[in-house]
């Protein structure tokens, strides 16, 4: 018998039958579906996920005052005001990859606009630092080098800050209060959510790093090129691991750390953060797809049993095939083109199915869905792998059939 | 090669396994039949009948003698080789027709030719046809076998049974569940296919279908009991 009509046969027969045939697939149908909308509700999560990060910086490497924190006790005094100015030149200028290195201030305090404060924090920062963190300005303009070298009195808000101290109105040009001191919003930062860590990135308000020094309340007086934290931005694809190995040593040398001392700062490489997230969402989607692996194998026996009942009620059919000259290859090869019809047949509709399915999620739930064509592949091919696996035992059933016991069978 | 029978059985012997018993439902049969003969076989229920038909037809495989077909020796072949045997030179009806449902007549006419490499895609539908009209059902090759009557459904099986125009045509009590008339109308085409050149061996137990033959081998508890030659009746009106 040759292929064609093997499968035109295997064919034949789902058509007599198809309610039979629907109900067969079914499992097939619900195992891919399923397989297909998880997968593509998972991937969609790490998506998101790894945009986070991305927003986050994903080569980003921040450092700060203070000793490394180990086991809840702060090691090493963290009051001593190293960390200074010149510490992110040299950074910028030594350490190989490093695109960028800007130094901050901060402090937590009470905005006040009118008769309306709220509590946020303030950063002193360059225009470095707000490409380094990939902001952009949705209304006004962004902090330039000059408000920074003459201390302007001027000052970007996040978007949290503007909905709470003016409601739906355009803050720019007006006046808001920090320290007592008037400054003038130059222009409000473009929404970014939340971060991987769940924290309000809009809930910060930018002023020139000088601005900021000079009205902190008792920064002026400690070190005046104190910084309380330094971005350090690299190139892409460059080593993070590397890049913080020089830092620290660059710093222990400007600090004059004797071998043994602690550091008197601290390192945080953010890519570590997305790491963290990305792995919970893979392993989530690993999860989906063992759900999804158990039910395209439930599928696979529900073909087997149909498979079994389907050669019993043929006995007579297959006894009059090797009657008219089928050889026992020629049955076994039509059994198992029709499981496995059965279960492609399955897949195919599961597909459709999986598709809409992440599709009405996304719409209804808002969950970003990604259905990946490896996905599909995989699930059509392993049901048809499904088909052939638990087709194998029925067709082989089937081939082993004597003629003539066969066409006496009722 | 043409004055060899076609058929040639030396002791041929089926025994089977019932339990602790055996039964020699086949036990040391010889004969020959020439091509062209028109044979029925006969003899009680239980005699050996359809075990001597199933082994003519390599549907079985003896456990003992030899049998020869068309000159070649078959009592031992594979399951595949017997299966080559079956599909070139071996038409086979049965009592009960064994068609299948789901098929039209047509369909089920061109069914031993899927397993038939010597026939080509192209020619099955003509050969079916041919077949088809050889058996005088040509109007009804689109009905399926629940749409036609017992006489027809036989006359299709038939016409399956000759579709890859094997030399050699075995019927098992091929009239058993048809009334005298139909009876009487498939023994005509019997008959008729007959002097086309077939050789014909059908299992019968009424006395007036095998008198359409023109040999008669009698089967008791499985032996050959008697072979005997007449001049057959014409079943034709
Ligand atoms: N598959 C089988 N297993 C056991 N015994 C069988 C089998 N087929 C036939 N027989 C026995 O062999 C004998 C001959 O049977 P069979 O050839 O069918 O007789 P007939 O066709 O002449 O009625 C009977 O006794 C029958 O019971
Ligand atoms: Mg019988």
């Amino acid at each position: 018998m040759s292929p064609l009509d093997a499968l035109r046969t295997a064919l034949g027969s789902l058509r007599g039958n198809p309610m039979r045939t629907a109900l067969t697939m079914l499992g097939i149908v619900i195992g891919v579906a399923a397989v297909i909308a998880m997968v593509a509700v998972g991937t969609g999560a790490r998506e998101q996920v790894l945009r986070q990060i991305a927003s986050l910086g994903g080569n980003l490497i921040l450092v700060g005052q203070g000793s490394v924190v180990r086991g809840g006790v702060r090691l090493g005094a963290g009051s001593a005001a190293t960390l200074v100015e010149e510490d992110a030149a040299a950074i910028a200028r030594e350490v190989p990859g490093a695109v960028i290195a800007t130094p901050l201030v901060r402090w937590w305090l009470q905005v006040v606009a009118g008769n309306q404060n709220w509590g946020t924090t303030l950063f002193g920062i360059t225009p470095e630092f707000l490409e380094a963190r990939d902001w952009t300005i949705a209304e006004g303009r962004a902090i330039t080098k000059e408000d920074v070298a003459q201390a302007n009195k001027v000052v970007l808000l996040g978007r949290t800050v503007v909905r709470n101290l003016f409601g739906g109105g355009d803050p720019v040009g007006q006046t808001v209060r920090v320290f007592s001191t008037p400054l003038t919003v130059i222009g409000v930062l473009a929404e970014k959510g939340q971060n991987a860590s769940g924290n309000d990135q809009d809930d910060v308000v930018y002023v020139p790093l000088y601005t900021a020094k000079r009205n902190i309340p008792g920064m002026a007086k400690t070190n005046s090129r104190f910084v309380h934290q330094i971005t350090v931005k690299m190139e892409d694809g460059a080593d993070m691991v590397e890049a913080q190995e020089q830092i620290r040593g660059l710093l222990r040398q400007r600090h004059r750390l004797a071998a043994g001392q602690e550091n008197d700062f601290w390192m945080r490489d953010l890519s570590e953060v997305g790491a963290t997230r990305d792995a919970s969402a893979r392993a989530l989607s690993t999860l989906l797809a063992a759900v999804a692996a158990v039910s395209l194998l439930v599928g696979g026996i529900g073909i087997m049993n149909i498979m079994l009942v389907s050669v019993t009620e043929r006995t007579r059919e297959i006894g009059l095939r090797l009657a008219v000259g089928a050889r026992r290859r020629d049955i076994l090869a039509q059994f198992l083109i029709e499981s496995t019809a059965l279960s492609l047949l399955g897949a195919a509709v599961g597909v459709a199915l999986g598709i809409g399915s992440a599709a009405a999620v996304s719409h209804v739930a808002g969950w970003p869905t990604l259905v990946r064509w490896e996905t599909v592949a995989l699930a059509v091919g392993v049901s048809g792998l499904v088909g052939v696996f638990f087709g194998l035992y029925p067709a082989r059933r089937a081939s082993l059939l004597n003629p003539i016991e066969a066409l006496r069978h009722e | 090669m043409d004055s060899d029978p076609l058929i040639a059985v030396e002791r041929l012997t089926r025994v089977y396994a019932m339990g602790p018993h055996r039964v020699r439902a086949l036990d040391g049969v010889s004969a020959e039949i020439g091509r062209g003969e028109f044979v029925a076989v006969m003899g009680p229920s239980g005699s050996g009948k359809s075990t001597f038909m199933n082994l003519l037809g390599c549907l079985d495989r003896p456990d003992g003698g030899r049998y020869r077909l068309d000159g070649e020796e078959v009592g031992d072949l594979d399951a595949d080789a017997l299966a080559a045997v079956r599909s070139r030179r071996i038409g086979f009806v049965f009592q009960s027709f064994n068609l299948l449902p789901r098929l039209t007549a047509r369909a089920n006419v061109e069914l031993p030719m899927v397993y038939n490499r010597a026939v080509l895609r192209a020619e099955r539908a003509s050969r079916a046809e041919a077949a088809l009209i050889a058996v005088g059902l040509e109007e009804r090759a689109h009905h399926r076998p629940s749409q036609l009557s017992g006489g027809q459904q036989q006359r299709v099986a038939i016409a399956r049974a000759l579709v890859n125009r094997p030399p050699l045509l075995l019927a098992d009590e091929p009239t058993g569940a048809l009334d005298s008339r139909t009876t009487l109308e498939i023994m005509a085409l019997f008959q008729r296919l007959n002097r086309t050149g077939i050789t014909v061996v059908l299992v019968t137990h009424e006395p007036e279908v095998a008198a359409f033959a023109g040999r008669v081998l009698l089967f008791r508890d499985g032996h050959l009991n008697e072979d005997r030659r007449q001049v057959p009746q014409e079943a034709s009106p």
